[in-house]
């Protein structure tokens, strides 16, 4: 603050000394303390430098680029034994991201309805949705995952004895089978369809908007959508001739081949994960509708709508606001904990490089930064979108 | 979890002074605090297992009593580390440990770029198979598309990837953290097959639910001697630790046992004068008393009796010597001359 203008003050005051001068002091101290945090760095980086170099160990990321010498149990992408370890890298980190990303959506999907459940007026279902967020809120993440690998384990058949759908999907305890789709030249149609289905339900959702900021008359707008999403492309089907067919999964030796596979590892991982995170994803939900004052549900009663636009048009949206923020920490929580995929053996970041990688070239200092780095980056990214998001639900005041 | 504490592990690494001494004298360290820190298995029967009471046993645990023994005069100042595969360098290399008897194989990269030291071999094993009997599978080269059972952060996961690419045959890996998460795992179906060395398979093999519906397939598949490892740069240590190995060795072939041992020191044949501190100075020579293989066979055994009480074929596991034999009875087992 600079409080010495004459034509207010008549005379300035008199000004103090250097040392006593508010703005330099603390000029002064952040300073110093940036200098002792940034020493202090240098000592711990100098202190394992040297420490490493006398005990003879290798540093450097030299390593990311020498071929790794181990298969692993699933990959997006391809990769083998003659791979580098920095596709290794590759693939646990997109390991990682998968497990995530399918169980962030789950997660939001049994939080959104379990948290709606529990304020429902109805006792048993509120009192079902109050048990299952206590029960699985306050179980450690680490045995529902071990419950859910070994539930999922134990009681499943031998490759031998399936269990099937159709001759089409097999279960057993080596993972869901399922018939993978092989596309031909013509089905670069089908994408198109997707797209411009997306594109037209974009362009008819805001000009539905208008139309009701206009007039007040509403646009079936869901089933539109739907029936977009679903007639485009499979009118693109029918026009190229159906340029897909489905391989099917086959029992051969040991096991099936060909068609798509869900390990079992996978399974149990998503399951733990999407129904722990929901649990809290829940009262989160439950929170944000209760911050909704009480008069807008009665005002939007007094209008005569009906209790599901209640829901969806007033209430929600201003639960949002309250929503987001803490959701985003439980996404982040999510991804964070996918990292005990280690303990039933999913391929994922710290199993892979943190894990294998890690033991075969022996550099632990260089892995850790690397894999400290990546999951900071994920974290920092996803919060990024949901501020992003939060933003846009904030409410615009007029 | 175990990601923690090779974070921990590396904290220290960051932390630990930059001294010259600080890594040079293991056994200065080890004198002070009174004790040695030994990192074992998480229990590997026969090998390093907590039994009934608590204690650890196994012939990697003798590993540990012996040099404890060399160096106090008593085989009981040990305390021991539980590590997973995945950890026990990183704990090593930290300082945290002073030494690593965990059924560990001698490579040339881990001999080099982990800046270990390996003191010599105290057990000779290969990797192996094991199978469901009603798979009804007689040789691992029938394995094509199994999928594989496995511990992270060995060497097994290298060379069960090599030998299936050499055959021409596919498999899927599975690969656990905890020994005993592969054993559940393959227990509960997982996997077809289940690799680790062939010692390893016969211990694990006890924790199953009906250990008799399993069979080893007659495959070895790699080379893997196991053996204690030190810290690189610590010659003395590892001085102590190879020759405490050798001398278990040495007293076998000499036919010293824990219960002769007070009659050998009245023995007229020099090696055994020499061995036990009768004549000579060999213990003064590697900073310890005289008496220090003394004290090894006294309270811990030779090898071969830390062999047969743990391993052999009257425990549970039912080991044969093998090639892990005498150098004079067909097998490997060398100790350089104590002289």
């Amino acid at each position: 603050m600079n409080n010495s203008d004459p034509a207010l003050f008549g005379s300035a005051p008199p000004k103090p000394s250097i040392w006593n001068d508010p703005f330099y002091r603390s000029l002064f101290f952040q300073f110093s303390a940036f200098v002792v945090v940034v020493l202090l760095g240098k000592y711990l980086f100098d202190n394992t430098t040297e420490n490493m170099a006398r005990q003879g160990i290798a540093s450097g990321f030299g390593f990311m680029g020498s071929v790794s010498g181990f298969d692993v149990t699933s990959s997006l992408v391809k990769y083998s034994a003659s791979s580098t370890y920095g596709q290794a890298f590759l693939v646990g980190l997109l390991n990682t991201l998968l497990v995530s990303a399918v169980s962030i959506f789950l997660a939001t999907m049994i939080g959104f309805m379990v948290g709606i459940a529990r304020l429902s007026s109805n006792w048993l279902i509120a009192k079902m949705a109050t048990v299952y967020i206590e029960v699985l809120r306050n179980i450690p993440l680490l045995l529902q995952i071990f419950f859910w690998y070994f539930a999922v384990l134990r009681p499943l058949p031998s490759p031998r004895q399936s269990l099937d759908l159709f001759d089409m999907v097999f279960v057993n305890n080596r993972g869901l089978y399922l018939p993978a789709p092989v596309f031909d030249d013509l089905a670069i149609w089908l994408l198109i369809a997707v797209v411009v289905a997306i594109a037209l339900i974009i362009f008819l959702t805001r000009w539905a908007k208008r139309k009701q900021d206009e007039t007040g008359e509403t646009f079936p707008l869901f089933l539109t959508s739907v029936s977009l999403l679903i007639g485009l492309p499979l009118l693109a089907l029918l026009a190229t001739g159906f340029p897909v067919h489905w391989e099917m999964p086959v029992l051969q030796g040991f096991n099936f081949r060909g068609g798509l596979t869900l390990i079992p590892e996978f399974v149990a991982l998503t399951l733990a994960l999407s129904t722990y995170t929901a649990a809290f994803i829940a009262e989160v939900v439950r929170a944000g509708i209760q911050a909704v004052p009480k008069g807008q549900t009665e005002a939007a009663n007094a209008l005569g709508l009906r209790s599901g636009v209640i829901l969806r048009q007033v209430v929600i949206p201003q639960a949002m606001r309250v929503i987001v923020p803490p959701l985003t920490n439980q996404y982040l929580n999510l991804t964070k904990n996918s990292s005990l995929a280690a303990a039933i053996a999913y391929p994922d970041l710290v199993l892979i490089f943190a894990g294998t990688v890690l033991m075969q070239t022996g550099q632990a200092v260089e892995i850790i930064f690397i894999t400290m780095a990546v999951y900071l980056l994920i974290s920092l990214s996803i919060a990024l979108f949901m501020n992003w998001y939060n933003k846009r639900m904030m409410l615009v005041e007029r | 979890m175990k990601f923690f504490n090779s974070l921990a592990a590396l904290v220290v690494l960051g932390t630990t002074a930059v001294t010259p001494v600080a890594s040079a004298a293991t056994l200065d360290d080890v004198m002070k605090k009174g004790f040695i820190q030994c990192g074992v298995s998480q229990g590997l029967p026969g090998f390093s297992n907590p039994d009934e009471k608590g204690n650890w046993t196994g012939i990697d645990i003798d590993v540990c009593r012996a040099v404890a023994a060399a160096v106090f005069g008593d085989a009981s100042q040990v305390k021991y580390t539980p590590l997973s595969a995945k950890v026990r360098f990183t704990a090593l290399q930290s300082g945290e440990i002073d030494m690593l008897s965990r059924n560990t194989t001698w490579t040339l990269t881990r001999d080099t770029s982990l800046g270990l030291n390996f003191a010599g071999v105290n057990y000779y094993d290969g990797q192996g198979f094991m199978v469901p009997k009603k798979l009804g599978v007689e040789s691992a080269k029938e394995l094509d598309g199994a999928a594989v059972c496995t511990n992270l952060g060995t060497t097994t996961e290298l060379n069960m990837s090599d030998y299936f690419a050499a055959n021409k045959m596919k498999y899927t890996p599975v690969v656990f953290e905890k020994a005993d998460e592969v054993v559940a795992a393959y227990d509960a179906g997982r996997c077809d097959v289940y690799t680790t060395d062939r010692s390893g398979l016969a211990a694990q093999r006890l924790k199953m639910k009906d250990p008799d519906a399993h069979m080893v397939l007659p495959e070895t598949i790699s080379k893997e001697p196991l053996g204690p490892v030190v810290r690189h740069g610590d010659d003395q240590w590892l001085d102590i630790v190879k020759w405490t190995l050798f001398a278990m060795i040495e007293a076998e072939e000499q036919g010293i046992t824990s219960k002769n041992v007070d009659d050998k020191l009245k023995s007229d044949n020099p090696a055994t004068k020499r061995l036990l501190g009768v004549e000579g100075d060999m213990g003064e020579k590697l900073g310890l008393s005289n008496k220090w293989v003394y004290n090894i066979v006294k309270q811990v055994g030779n090898y071969g009796e830390s062999f047969d009480e743990h391993v052999g074929p009257n425990t549970p596991l039912k080991l044969t010597r093998g090639v892990n034999a005498l150098w004079n009875k067909g097998g490997l087992m060398y100790p350089m001359p104590i002289r």
